[in-house]
């Protein structure tokens, strides 16, 4: 059996979805952009100045269009996440502002280098199911930051992309280099290679930039996650269900937009809610009730039958000490057994803010073992079970009995070097390391035991055209050095 | 006497409006020097909540339910400290830098400035760089407060400080900045002359800019 968690009773969350309507309906949603509210207008919403104010009957047809399933596929064309049911599929923590060094264990701006680096260790990560585009390089013209994250990870990553424009104007090239990746729009449609992040502002807002590139993306059916962000206690009700009534109805509102738009574009129902910790005016992602919210939007997702993402399994701690792993640890483990279909969090440190390497390699483990818990605990060949007991007791061990070899490998789950399991003298015989030393020879290791993609080199150099062509749009010449063993 | 004016201040630390406000009126009744009541009374009170904040013996909720106390006397004072042509703390424009629409952290940094006795004029976001070195002049403020979240909207920030010492000719107007992606190093390399990380650090910042306390 699948284990199963569960927060909220079906008489609740219907009560939570239908108190979210009727906001939808009688207090409506602010939308500030024009192509946004004609679209609406043009589908029968009524707009009042720029307020749009929806119908159930709309509400209906659009949870009605929206997918209940998808799946994401890798540069290659690989199916390689599937986000439906109770699937969980774990993603890095994405665009965050710093970079944790790894060897100097300074907080610092990331760079290009960096970003190579982390995409070199994702792509090599089991238990990481897609990629994110996971900072800001810094070393680059800020109007194509968000564009150039794409470009590398497509150059140097296979796994899928969890990316998201920060301006209106770098949607195009976005879309361009996918399709880039898969020749056509058709093809891109049919295998979709990243979602994109958009998030409505609470409370109740829709933003020029972050609503227009929602309609951009629905147009090319390239998958949305709605992250609608209510801080309890300060813009959202302090109650957790008052905090989920809001995020439903901000949720809610954007799925109606995209299939609107688009009916049919893929969206995953997800969120980065937070409570609001008044001491220190932060939003902390590894406070407990916050990922009590994140799973409890997940069930009312999953009562939708529409597949779900959350900010879950990262940590707020500034360095890679026992909180960050505490607070991971717990988020992963919870949101796994919620089915929270993409999980994002891995490597991210500070509040969404900063992300580790060498966190990344530990986290990895910290995922492997929560697939492995979700897995639950079957009945293999193990009744009747007296003739393997009595195996035992003729040969005082089942170390290799055919019953320990067929299953050892599906029941255990073994972590990588990174998880410490020696005895003590052997610990020490093999020089006492920290978690940390032992994360940071991990990173060291997958760098260099890199292999590149098997992207074409005709797609290379179309990203890198493509790339290129939009710096020069914003006047930079040259791009940063890249390393250019592994590419064109 | 001055009883009068330490209840208005132990009223405020307990976030008690109708008594500040009922007191402030007593203290006008009783010929206070308006700026008396304001330094002793509303503004003593509010340092101490500072402080208490400070040292994470309150939280925020009690900051706020403070400072809505103050108003509650200050609105009172207002009129008679114009009359008798006493400056208040003095004003503040603020505002999140254009393309950024994260104001969450600015309002809560305005929102300590009015309580600290400022007079906050809040731009709101996606505020386009001249828009603030306009008001900034024609407000006559001391202090220009700019905030950004974004790596892609930081740059914005150098850009209204080069407007500034173009058009601030007296080189009166100080800058300060804040938001997740900055440090003190990039307020520096701008050209800012303060950055601050939090709302109460923002309060004592903008003190010390102005050189008051
Ligand atoms: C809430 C939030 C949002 C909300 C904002 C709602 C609102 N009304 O502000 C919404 C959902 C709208 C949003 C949208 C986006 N966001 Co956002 N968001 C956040 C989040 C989670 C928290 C910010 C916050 O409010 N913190 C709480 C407040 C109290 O803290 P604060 O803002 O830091 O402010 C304090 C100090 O910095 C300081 N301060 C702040 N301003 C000032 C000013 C002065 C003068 C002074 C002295 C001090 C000061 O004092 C404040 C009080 O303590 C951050 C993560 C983070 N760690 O910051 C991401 C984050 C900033 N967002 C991010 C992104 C990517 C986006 C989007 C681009 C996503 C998208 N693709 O659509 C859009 C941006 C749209 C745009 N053009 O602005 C990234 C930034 C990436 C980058 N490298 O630039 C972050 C880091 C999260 C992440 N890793 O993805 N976001």
């Amino acid at each position: 059996m699948r284990p199963k968690l569960k927060f909220l009773t079906d008489e609740l969350i219907q009560k939570i979805i239908n108190e979210a309507i009727e906001i939808l309906c009688k207090i409506g949603i602010e939308i500030n952009n024009q192509n946004v509210l004609s679209l609406l207008s043009g589908k029968g919403v009524r707009i009042k100045k720029s307020r749009a104010y929806f119908t159930e009957d709309i509400i209906q047809k659009a949870l009605k269009t929206a997918p209940n399933s998808f799946s994401l596929y890798d540069v290659n064309g690989n199916e390689a996440n599937d986000l439906s049911g109770y699937n969980i599929n774990f993603t890095p923590g994405s665009a965050a502002l710093h970079i944790l060094d790894y060897n100097t264990q300074e907080i610092r701006n990331p760079t290009t280098k960096d970003y190579i680096n982390f995409a070199k260790i994702v792509n090599q990560l089991k238990y990481i199911a897609s990629q994110s585009t996971a900072f800001i390089p810094s070393d680059v013209n800020e109007k194509i930051s968000d564009s150039y994250r794409l470009f590398l990870s497509l150059l140097y990553c296979k796994k899928p992309v969890i990316t998201g424009a920060f301006r209106i104007e770098s949607f195009e090239v976005m879309k361009n280099m996918q399709i880039a990746v898969r020749s056509s729009g058709k093809t891109l449609k049919e295998k979709p290679l990243t979602v994109f992040s958009c998030c409505p502002t609470s409370p109740f807002k829709w933003s020029d930039v972050t609503s227009q590139n929602l309609i951009d993306c629905a147009k090319y059916s390239i998958p949305i996650e709605f992250i609608s962000m209510p801080l309890s206690g300060f813009i959202a009700p302090v109650t957790l269900v008052g905090t989920l009534i809001q995020h439903t109805a901000e949720t809610l509102s954007g799925i109606v937009i995209s299939q609107l738009a688009n009916p049919g574009t893929p969206i995953l129902y997800g969120g980065s809610p937070a409570i609001f910790d008044i001491r220190y005016e932060t939003t902390p992602m590894g406070a407990v009730e916050t990922m009590m919210i994140d799973c409890a939007y997940n069930e009312i997702g999953k009562y939708l039958g529409l597949p779900t993402q959350a900010y879950i399994s990262l940590s707020d701690a500034k360095q890679l000490d026992a909180q960050a792993g505490l607070e991971s640890s717990m988020g992963a483990t919870l949101a796994a057994l919620s089915g929270i279909n993409m999980i994002a969090g891995p490597g991210m440190l500070d509040f969404e803010s900063c992300q580790s390497l060498e966190k990344l390699v530990l986290d990895n483990e910290i995922c492997g073992m929560t697939l492995r818990m979700v897995k639950g605990i079957e009945p293999k060949e193990d009744f009747p079970a007296i003739p393997l007991l009595q195996e035992l007791l003729k040969e005082k061990h089942l170390l290799i009995s055919k019953h320990t070899r067929t299953h050892l490998k599906l029941e255990h789950f073994f972590p990588g070097q990174v998880i410490n399991r020696a005895n003590r003298p052997r610990w020490i015989e093999e020089g006492s390391t920290s978690l940390k030393e032992r994360a940071h020879n991990e990173v060291e290791k997958l760098i260099t035991s890199y292999e590149p993609t098997k992207i074409s080199k005709e797609i290379q150099k179309e990203l890198i055209q493509l790339m290129e062509t939009e710096a020069r749009r914003y006047g930079q010449e040259k791009l940063p050095d890249r390393d250019l063993s592994h590419c064109v | 006497m001055d009883i009068i004016l330490q209840k208005i201040s132990e009223y405020l630390q307990k976030g008690d409006e109708e008594k500040v406000f009922e007191l402030t009126k007593q203290a006008i009744g009783h010929n206070f020097d308006t700026k008396e009541i304001l330094d002793n009374g509303l503004i003593a009170g509010m340092n101490i909540i500072g402080e208490q904040f400070k040292k994470h013996e309150i939280f925020l909720p009690d900051v706020l339910m403070a400072a809505k106390a103050m108003y509650a006397g200050m609105d009172q004072l207002k009129p008679l400290l114009i009359k008798d042509g006493i400056q208040g703390m003095g004003k503040i424009v603020l505002g999140t830098v254009h393309g950024d629409l994260h104001d969450i952290g600015k309002n809560l940094v305005g929102i300590m400035l009015k309580g600290a006795g400022f007079e906050v004029i809040d731009l709101g976001r996606d505020v386009p760089a001249e828009k603030f070195v306009d008001t900034a002049l024609n407000e006559q403020v001391k202090v220009i407060g700019l905030s950004a979240l974004l790596t892609t909207t930081m740059s914005v920030m150098k850009e209204v400080i080069s407007i500034l010492k173009v058009k601030d000719t007296t080189n009166s107007i100080k800058t300060i900045v804040g938001g997740a992606p900055l440090s003190k190093d990039y307020a520096k390399e701008i050209g800012a002359d303060a950055y601050a990380y939090d709302s109460a650090n923002a309060v004592e910042s903008v003190k010390e800019l102005i050189g008051v306390n």
